[in-house]
This record gives C-alpha cells, structure tokens and sequence, in this order.
C-alpha cells in the first residue's frame, strides 16, 4: 500500500506556483510520522557511510604513494581533470567505489578515475589512471571500468581524453586482464571505432605508459607529452637491457623529446604537467564538430528557465523505507525530481503498480517509469505502451527501479503475465531513446529486466544506497534451495533435521544479504555508482543531458511482440 | 589704476583654447561650460582619446607625443587659436604657462592670454631678478646671493658668507630639477657643477643662485588675485609642506597652527608682491616660513593658477578659474579683501602613478581599474583620464587630485582618510597607501607639517621589514584580503557562467550550475596568490588557498596554515567590480579588480582601510629554446659529443664566429639559408668552437660537419 498523507506544505504558495498547472504532484510525505524521522536517521547512516568510503578513495593509493607523487610534480587524477574542466563546472564521476572489497589488496576506485565534464563547452569522457594505486596498473576490474567508460563515451558520442600515467597490466592477474574479448585489448579496439566514428580521441601522456599501454597514446588522434613525467615504451630499460644489452635512461628510451620530434609518436610537447594539461584544454578548443553535433543541440526540446521542484529535495533521503518490505509511493520520490514538481501522468487509473507519466529534469523532457508495486499483466501492457510512445516522441526514459518481480501464481500464469512481461522486456530492449536506471529500492528478478537493468544497456544506472538487486528475495531464495536441498535428501534416504535446515537457510540469506548490496553491485560494476538520493534530479539531468547533446534522434525498431 | 583697453571690455571671451591636457585642461573646460564659453583642447598624437580631448567642444592636434614638439609648441597652439576662432587662450600650469615669450605672442596675435602681463612673467621667471625687486619692495628674502657673478670660487665664498647649510639653485625652472643642499664647504664645488649641469638640461640657462638653506622649514604660500584696474587682493593662504622629491603631495588651507596675525603679514606681504610687478590675473607667492624662529621669505612667485588652487576655493566658496576669466574680460573683482572669507579647512592629495618604495619614481602603465570616490559638495576629484587610459612617460604621472572640505581641520582630515580608503586604481603603481599613511601619521594629524616631514618620520611611514609585530598584522591582514578575493572571483565566475555558459545556452548549461557538482563530496579548487607588499618587495609571499564549494553556495576557504581558521564566506554580487561579503556574521562592501599583464594576473582588492594587491602565474614562461636544444644522447651517437651537423641541405649565408672561440651554450654560430628560410644554428652547449671550417656562401648538404664545441674544462 502506498503511504499517503496527502499533506499540502503551504497550499497557497504552492497554487501560486503552479497557477496552471494541473499535474503538480502532492507532496506525499508526511513529516509528522515516526516512519519519516526513521527512514532519515536509517539513510543518513547509508550516506555517511558512503561518503566516508568515497573520502577514502579520494586520497587515492595512501599518504606515501601521493607524496612521491607530487614530489614528481605530478598532480592526483581528480586534481589533473579539476585543470582540464572548464572552471566551475561539474563533474559526473562514474563507479566511485569499483574495487571496493574486491581484492585482498585495496583499490581505491579500481586505480582509475571515469567520468564527464564540460572543457571549452563540450561534453567529454575522461578516463584517468591513478598512479598512487599500484602504480596505474591495470587490474580486471580496471580494465571493466575503463571499457564502461569508454562504451558509455561510444554511446553518447563523447570525446575521450585519456589521462595515462600506467604500469600497463597488473602481471599477476595477467589471465584475467589480457586474454578476453572485453579485456586490454579492447580498449584499443574501442579508440580505433570510436576515431572511426568521429569520436575525437585524445591521450595526455603525464606518466608512464609501459607495453600495451603505449597504445593508448599511439592510438589517440593526438597525444601530449610532459617532459621528465611521461614515457612511452613498448619495453621500459631493464627489459631491453636485458634483451639487447642497451643501457639507456627512460627519458632518452621513450621520454618526451625523443615521441615529439624523432619518433612521431606523440603531437604535443609539455614542459611541465600543467602545460600539458592546458594543451590538452587547447586541443579540445580546437575541436570542430559544427557539422557533426552542433545541429543536433538546437531540434532539442529544450526550456532553459525550468522551475526548481516545489518539494525539497533533500527529503529524498527520508522516503526510502528502513523496512524493505514496506513500499512507498513512487510519485513522491517522482515529486522530487521533476521540474515544478509537474508530472503528466499517463493511465493513472490503469495498471496502478506501474507509475508512467511525461516531465521535465532542467527543462529536458522524460518519460519516467516506476514501481508501485508487483507488476501485473495489465502494469506491464501499460509499460511497453508508455515506452512505444516515448520512443515515437524521442523523449528519454527514467526508470525508477523499487520491483520485487512479477506476480506469480496460477492466476497470474494463466492470464498470460510471462507473455505481458515479455512485451516491456521487448520494448525495453528495443528502445532507441536514451534510457537512465536509478535503482531507489529492490531489484529483483524479471522485474529488474523489465525496469532496464543493467542487461538491457541503460546509457546509465545508479543506485541508492539501499538499493537490493538479486534474483529474488533472500528469503525466497532460501526457501527454494531448501526444499531442493531437502528432497534431495530424501531421495538418498537422510533425515534432514530442523536447526542443520535452518542453518542452510541463514547461510543462504546471508549471502544474498551480501550480494545483494549495494556495496557489492558497484563494486563489480554492475552500475555506474551509488548516489545520495538528494542528488537523484541533478545526475539524472546530466546524464539526460550527456545522452542528448550529441546524438541525433533514432528510429525504434521492435521485435515481435507476442500478442 | 590704469584703465583697461576700451576694445578688450567691448569684446568678450566667447571660445577658449585650452593649450593643455589632462585634469587641468578639464577642469577649465568645466568651468568655461558652466559660463556659456565654448572650449578648444589641443593634443598631441598620445592624447588624441584623452578625457579633455573628448571634453571640449572642439580639438586640434598639434603634433607628436613630445612635449617640447606639441604643448610647448606655441606656433602650433596660436594656430590653433587661430584656426578655430577662439578669442583666448588658458595656459593651465606648467607647459606654456609660466612662458613670458607666449604671452607676449599671444598678445601678437591679438588673443587673450588668460593670465598675468607678460612683464610680470619675466620679472618673476627669473629668480634672480625677481629677489631684487621683492627686496626693494620690501619683502622679506632669505639670506642669499642672486647676482650674475657664476664663478665657482667666487660663488664659493658667497656660499661661506651666508653661512652652511647652503641651497644650490638654478635661477630659472622650478619644480626641484637641479636644486641641491650642501652642508660644507667639501661638497659644494660638485655639487654646483651638478646643478649646472641639470639646469642647462632641463631650462637651457646655468646660471645659479645660493641661499641659506633653513633646517626646519614650512612651505607656505598666499593664493592672490589681482585686475586690470591694479586692485589685489590675497585669497588665504596654503600649507604645502607635505612634499617628497621637492615635489608636493598634500597640500591644505588655511595653513594649520598659525595665528590670525601671521596670517595678515603674510597677505599684505603677497599682496605687496604683486603690486611690485603690476600684477593682475591669478598668481601664488610662495614663502619659506622657518619653523624655529617664525621668520618668514620671500622665496618665488608663481604666475599662474597652481595645481592646489582647488583647497583656496573650497576655503572662499569661489572658482578661481571663473576670476581668471573675468579678470581677463577686464572685468573688476568680484569682492575686496574685507570680503574675502575663510570657511572650514580644504586638503588636497595628489595621487600620481609612482613606486614610493622606489624613491618614489614615476610610473607609467594602464588604469586597468580607475574607481574615483564620487564627488560631492564636499569632494572634489579632479582628474584627466578615465578607466583604460594609459599613463606615459611622455607628461606628468599625476592620476588625479583629490580635494576634500570639512567644516574644521580635523573634519576634513578624515573625510580625506575615507576617500583615500575608497580610491580605487588599478594597473600601475601609485602612492594612495603611501598618502593614506601620511594622513593617518600623528604629526600629520597634529599639523606638525614642514617640508622634510616625509624624511623625518620615515621610520613610521615605511614599513621596516625587520619589525616582526608589524610584519605578522601586515601579513595577516593581507591574508584575509587573499581569503575576500578567492570567494569573489568563485562568485564572480558563478555569475558569468550563469549568464553565459560556454557554448551558449542549451542542454550544457547545467553543467556550469553553481556550485559546481561532484559526486558524493564538495568540488574542490585551490588558487595560489603572490602577495605584493608594496613597500617591502622581499617579504612578498605565496599564500595557497583551498576553496571548496558549500552546498548551500558559500565557500569554506582554507589556508593551510598551521593555527589558521578556516574561513565560512558567503558572497553577493552587486555588478561590475563590487561585492557584499560576510564573513564571521559581519558582511561588509568589497571592491575587486582583476587584469592581466605579462603573463600574470593581477589582483587588487579594497575593503574597509585595506587595499592590498596580489599576483598570479598564468600561462607559461615558455623559451623555445628548451625544446629545440634538448638532444637525446643517441642523435649524436654517430658523432663525437659536441658535434654539430647541418640541420638541412643549404646556403651558408653568415658565419658569427671565429674558430677556436669560447662560446655560451645556445649562442648563434652561423646563419644557414634553405627553402628561402634563414635558419640560425646555436652552439649546443658552453665551450669552444672546434672545426669550423664553413664560410658565407658555401653550399652545405644535409647531415653534413659544421663545427664541435667542445667544454676544455673537462
């Protein structure tokens, strides 16, 4: 049941607001109730968790490795992309906390730093190795996350600037960075499609850049060098000392002035640090995409005066139930999002535990879709109907994700729901319209296909942090396993008591209770990062916002739908 | 009295050409509107987008930036005159002003020359002369001699007559140039040939006059009017004491702690003055008034409106430039001296571009920010460029005056104090924090003025670099300053991208959204100020502050010092170059100007008293050199080290040394020509040339030997 107290903060400032505005949201919390004050407290203890995990892997590879690297006058990835922004502009940074709890060894960030930003008013991907953790070198979840990057770059069409100071592949785990089809070698592969494509590719050279990271620069359309900091070799000096007997120093094998003026291998010249990354600004200035992207930018529907929604935002933080089990009414975190708090909605009295309806984040018009429930038969035709519209209309979806799955039972079997889930999924997959997932409850089973998870290719997904994604419920799970277990055991002819029974059961809960973190999701990136939840409008307006600038509208085409 | 000419009454100045520039010109120009007159400026080619240029109803160019070729050409001004019909001419002051050959040509001519008779010029130009005169009319002189007799031991033992210490002074010019004080008889043979020397530059005449040179002395000087029926009268006097390079910077009236009394003797002195020479029009009698005794002397007269005639208005509620024009209508005087009032106290300060720090020497460059306080009925500014104009070597680094009146001394004194806190310029050096020192020092305040008071109290007015105390409060003020400036520049960038984002405004706008956004922690940015103490260049210091934007738009602002608070800043906007800024639970107005010059950007903020300027790299010192002569170790692998080989295929067009000769590193050896490009090859590293055995207009091929250096120390 949805929690509603249809309470009206200040009804008269509220009319005045939105004098005529018929789809003004209710405010839908209700900030007397104990409910409210719990879920706070509970989702601040989640964000000051998060954020103390994010302090942390924002100091990067510890306090020894970044002293020896300023005392090279080297800055701190976040740093090198602060210089490289415009000024004053904002950051999407992506998968913050990849790695984490991934290893025995820590990798704060997965060793390599993602996300969009603006450089001379165009929107660009950067990929930027973080040399104070394990020397810059790539561990399989590095090589993840530099492909993410690189595919959501590919997708929305953003230029890459690789900021490359790297050991190249992390040697022991050498068979699960290097040998796979999306492993090393793909981002090479990637540059070579992008440039195919258009897509500007730039490498600044501010470190190392051993074996097959030299490709990285070698591939790029052009490539900075900093004098005394960066290197490109295809083997460093004690391996071709060891090969061929030649003693040289790394500055005269594969420094800077040897890939500028002899060699050919890089464009750009740096004396210092800083230089290069104001010739890296330079290169992007000099980008001319007028033919290419700029006329895509003025057939969008855009209004630049929005209106802030009427409810604050920060209250975000207090509707995500402490209790799973409990739901919550999708439209108040919808409330909290859109612009004027306006939401058209669309067959509001049909298919009522599925929310669809047209709004505007920052003046951009979506369709957004969330759960009020359990998905029906008729929630799911709503779904795929509402999806075939935005697609038509080339309005962006937003899915907000708080599904426990599909209804089951014979009812439900019989009525078709596995043919009536089957037709969103179809429209899901098909939809060419840029597709933003935010994870704000459960994520489970064939409802996260329906919802767009992350198989079906959102251009981005996030969660918040209370987010739960499996297959099914842990409790669910371990009831299954059990009765298998159990007539398992049957047919060998053992008795299977109560409390060993029991003790299966919590071994079972307590794994899906792990793996169906948050934490854990991310940390595999099985999404582009968790979120305060107060920050759900402004990054689903930069992600709708790096989807649309450069990519021009596409036709939709289905598959069958089983009718 | 002698009648006036019956011509001149019937025909009234109706234009006026101004042969001058800058704040005097325009200020003549006010008033000469103000009567209905209609003005002509004259400029030279470095003027031609001067303030008093675009002032006046019209302008005639009169030639190149020097002055001696443009505003001291008096051809070309009565040209001018001529050309355009103006009836009169306005000297100002300096130029053409004090110039008993001009007036007497402008008379020729049949103009106006608004100012005193040409007679009356020449008596007093010549310093010499003019003494002889005063004397006979009774006017006390300083003990001296003025005579034509220049030789050196003659004039040596006149030196010893009058008694050490002794003035050195040429006889013509003024304005400090070629004065000089000897204080025994050892040093006066070099200075004297100095002072020659500089008076034939600068005036072209040498001839010398010595007088006792007073210790402890007050420069005092008597504003007077006279007209053409031979009626004058003295309009108070002014104390001008404040001066550095013999040069005044503040001037008042009346003259502070002196009696009523001493105040008539010097009037009827001035007046008598005048009289001697047939005087009319606007005209100062400087005197020297000896501190220990209170004698005073005669010392020179001005025949001209002075730079600080403004105080001598704000005191008698007249405009003197209006008498002068009248006068020279041959109208009578508007009042007798009983008439004449003496309401509150005036000061003026004179804000040039100068390094104060540097002996105070002239400065040139661009007001990249020129905020004057606004003028009121209590404030005067008075000023001949606006924001944007350039101050040049070629005229006087004076920016503007500023004139203040308050009902007694100490009224207008701190009316003085918060303008000079308010004056804002940016750009060039100039000497506001040096006046505002003055006018806050105790004698200042006091009125212990006299002319060596700068020297005096130095050790107040500079800032001993030594003195811990002050050098922490001066430090930590300047500090404060740089935290004000980092959150006004955020603000200020917040508002700009807010207006226009780059690349317009469309999807991308909320990317430049303030404060910008980061995921899950505050965006972050450090800015690195280099603090210019402006009288103390060795103690300038590198402050790095880290600003990190608060959700809610303030900013946390952080030194990084150790016992340093963080500040909490919250900034409003107000237009242009002003801020409200609170800090602390106290907001308070900032004004904030920022330029860039040479690669570096500039930073000067005022709040409150303070001003304090900063500076920041931007951009790179780049020498192409450091790219091109870096050379990989295996390059010369096939050469002996030091070898250097024909870059190209080409001509050798000039060969610039010899063989054998110790070079520097990077020092141009020969001149190649290939492609129709000239290609200079450098020596690669210090040492001597080896082999060079190429001469002009031999063909060299690509690759091929030119010469070695080799290092013989090694």
């Amino acid at each position: 049941r949805a929690s509603t107290s249809h309470q009206w903060r200040n009804p008269v400032s509220l009319l005045q607001k939105c004098q005529f505005c018929i789809g003004v949201l209710p405010d839908g919390v209700d900030r007397q109730s104990p409910s409210f004050s719990q879920n706070s407290a509970i989702m601040n203890d989640y964000i000051s968790q998060l954020k103390s995990h994010v302090q942390k892997v924002l100091s990067g590879g510890g306090a020894e490795a970044v002293r020896r690297n300023r005392s090279r006058n080297k800055l701190l990835p976040r740093e090198r992309i602060d210089r490289l922004l415009d000024p004053g502009s904002s950051f999407l940074e992506l998968s913050q906390l990849a790695g984490h709890e991934l290893y025995e060894e820590t990798l704060p960030s997965a060793g390599i730093i993602t996300g969009i930003g603006p450089v001379h008013g165009r929107l660009c991907m950067f990929v930027a190795n973080d040399p104070t953790v394990k020397g810059g070198t790539y561990y399989p979840i590095t090589v993840k996350k530099h492909l993410r990057a690189q595919e959501i770059a590919a997708q929305c069409k953003l230029p890459c600037i690789y900021l490359v100071d790297s050991g190249g592949a992390y040697l022991p785990k050498q068979a699960d960075v290097f040998p796979d089809r999306d492993n090393f070698g793909r981002i090479f592969y990637n540059e070579a499609q992008m440039s195919a494509e258009g897509i500007p590719q730039i490498a600044l050279v501010l470190g190392s850049c051993t074996a097959g990271g030299a490709y990285i620069p070698a591939m790029a359309d052009e490539s900075v060098m900093v004098k005394g900091n960066g290197t490109i070799f295809l083997a460093g000096p004690p391996l071709v000392k060891a090969a061929t007997g030649e003693e040289v120093s790394a500055e005269d094998l594969g420094g800077a002035t040897v890939h500028c003026k002899t060699s050919g291998v890089s464009d750009y010249f740096a004396q210092d640090e800083l230089h290069g990354l104001a010739i890296g600004r330079n290169i992007i200035k000099n980008f001319h995409m007028a033919g290419k992207l700029g006329i895509v930018n003025e057939l969008q529907n855009i209004i630049p005066e929005y209106k802030e929604p009427v409810y604050d935002v920060k209250e975000l933080r207090s509707i995500a139930p402490a209790d799973h089990k409990q739901s919550f009414d999708i439209r108040s975190v919808i409330a909290r999002i859109v612009d004027g708090s306006e939401f058209d909605e669309f067959k509001k009295l049909y298919g009522t535990t599925l929310v669809t309806g047209f709004a505007r984040i920052f003046g951009q018009p979506v369709g957004i879709i969330g759960n009020n429930g359990i998905l029906f038969n008729e929630s799911a035709l709503k779904g795929a109907h509402f999806i075939e519209i935005c697609t038509q209309r080339n309005i962006p979806l937003v899915f907000l994700q708080n599904i426990t799955g599909f209804m089951v039972g014979s009812r439900s079997e019989a009525n078709g729901i596995a043919k009536s889930g089957a037709k969103m999924v179809m429209a899901v997959s098909c939809a060419k319209v840029p597709k933003i997932t935010i994870i704000v409850g459960g994520s489970f089973g064939a409802g996260n296909y329906a919802m767009c998870g992350r198989a079906y290719s959102p251009n981005f997904m996030f969660l918040w942090p209370n987010a739960r994604i499996s297959v099914m419920g842990g409790a669910q799970a371990a009831g299954v396993l059990s009765q298998i277990e159990r007539s398992n055991k049957k047919k060998q002819g053992i008795q299977w008591p109560k409390e060993e029974e029991e003790a299966f059961k919590a071994k079972v809960v307590e794994a899906y209770e792990k793996e169906g973190s948050s934490y854990y999701s991310t940390a595999r990136l099985w999404d582009d990062g968790i979120i305060d939840p107060a920050d759900t409008r402004k990054i689903i307006g930069l992600c709708i916002s790096a989807t649309t600038t450069n990519i021009a509208p596409k036709d939709t085409k289905y598959g069958v739908f089983r009718m | 009295s002698s009648s006036p000419d019956e011509g001149n009454t019937a025909r009234r100045i109706e234009k006026i050409l101004i042969a001058n520039r800058g704040e005097i010109a325009c200020r003549i120009i006010r008033t000469a509107k103000r009567l209905g007159i209609r003005t002509v400026a004259v400029f030279s080619d470095a003027d031609r987008d001067s303030l008093h240029v675009k002032s006046a109803d019209e302008a005639v160019h009169i030639g190149p930036p020097p002055a001696r070729l443009s505003y001291l050409s008096a051809p070309s001004i009565i040209d001018a005159a001529v050309h355009t019909g103006a009836q009169a001419i306005h000297p100002g002051y300096g130029f053409l002003s004090e110039s008993a050959a001009f007036a007497q040509l402008c008379e020729d001519e049949g103009l106006t020359f608004i100012g005193p008779p040409a007679s009356a010029i020449r008596d007093m130009g010549d310093k010499s002369a003019s003494k002889r005169i005063m004397g006979a009319a009774g006017v006390p002189l300083v003990p001296g001699y003025h005579g034509n007799e220049q030789d050196i031991d003659f004039m040596k033992s006149e030196a010893e007559k009058i008694g050490y210490p002794v003035l050195i002074k040429p006889t013509h010019g003024g304005g400090g140039k070629g004065m000089r004080i000897v204080q025994s008889p050892s040093e006066f043979v070099e200075a004297f040939l100095g002072a020659q020397r500089e008076a034939a530059a600068s005036f072209g005449i040498n001839t010398i006059l010595l007088e006792k040179y007073i210790t402890k002395p007050r420069h005092i000087e008597v504003q007077i009017f006279g007209d053409k029926f031979g009626n004058v009268l003295h309009l108070n006097e002014r104390d001008c004491s404040v001066q550095r390079r013999h040069q005044k910077i503040i001037e008042e009236a009346p003259a502070p702690n002196i009696v009523n009394d001493f105040r008539t003797h010097l009037g009827q002195a001035a007046v008598s003055a005048a009289k001697a020479v047939g005087y009319h029009n606007a005209g100062t009698v400087e005197f020297i008034v000896d501190t220990i005794s209170g004698q005073f002397y005669f010392m020179e007269m001005n025949t001209r409106l002075q730079v600080e005639h403004p105080v001598t208005e704000m005191i008698v509620g007249q405009d003197l430039v209006e008498w002068q024009i009248r006068v020279a209508n041959g109208e009578p005087l508007p009042m007798n001296q009983s008439q004449v009032p003496l309401l509150g106290h005036a000061f003026e300060a004179r804000i040039y571009a100068e390094n104060v720090s540097k002996g105070f020497l002239p400065a040139t460059g661009i007001l990249h920010h020129y905020h004057p306080v606004p003028a009121s009925s209590t404030v005067r500014v008075e000023t001949g460029v606006e924001q944007g104009d350039t101050v040049s070597m070629h005229y006087d680094p004076m920016i503007a005056k500023l004139v203040v009146w308050g009902e007694n001394r100490a009224a207008a004194l701190l009316k003085m104090k918060d303008c000079l806190s308010k004056f804002q310029v940016a750009g060039l050096p100039t000497n506001i924090n040096f006046l505002q020192k003055l006018a806050n020092h105790w004698a200042f305040e006091n009125g212990k003025v006299e002319t060596h008071f700068i020297e005096h109290f130095k050790d107040d007015l500079f800032v001993d670099p030594s003195n811990l105390l002050l050098a922490n409060e001066a430090y930590d003020a300047a500090k404060f300053s740089a935290v004000l400036i980092a959150a006004c520049v955020c603000e200020k960038e917040c508002c700009n991208l807010k207006e226009s984002p780059p690349g317009g405004k469309n999807s991308l706008s909320i990317w430049y959204a303030y404060p910008p956004f980061r995921v899950l922690h505050s965006a972050r940015r450090t800015m690195e100020l280099d603090w210019d103490n402006e009288y103390d260049s060795s103690s300038s210091k590198l402050l790095t502050l880290s600003i990190t934007f608060q959700p809610d738009g303030n900013y946390l602002i952080q030194t990084g010092e150790e016992n340093s608070p963080d500040w909490e800043v919250k900034v409003a906007h107000l237009g242009n170059s002003d801020f409200r800024v609170e800090v602390d639970g106290v907001s308070r107005d900032v004004s904030l100007a920022v330029y860039s010059k040479d690669q570096t950007k500039h930073f000067h903020i005022w709040h409150g008293s303070h001003h304090h300027t900063f500076r920041q790299r931007v951009g790179l010192q780049l020498s192409a050199d450091d790219e091109v002569q870096h050379k990989p170790s295996f390059e010369a692998a096939s050469h002996p080290p030091g070898t250097v080989v024909a870059p190209m295929a080409g001509l050798v067009v000039k060969v610039l040394v010899k063989d054998g000769t110790k070079v520097e590193e990077g020092q141009p050896i020969l001149v190649l020509e290939a492609m129709k490009m000239e290609h200079v090859v450098k020596a690669p590293s210090a040492g001597h040339v080896h082999g060079l055995q190429v001469t002009a207009g031999q063909q060299v091929s690509d690759g091929s030997f030119l010469f070695s250096v080799q290092d013989e120390s090694k």
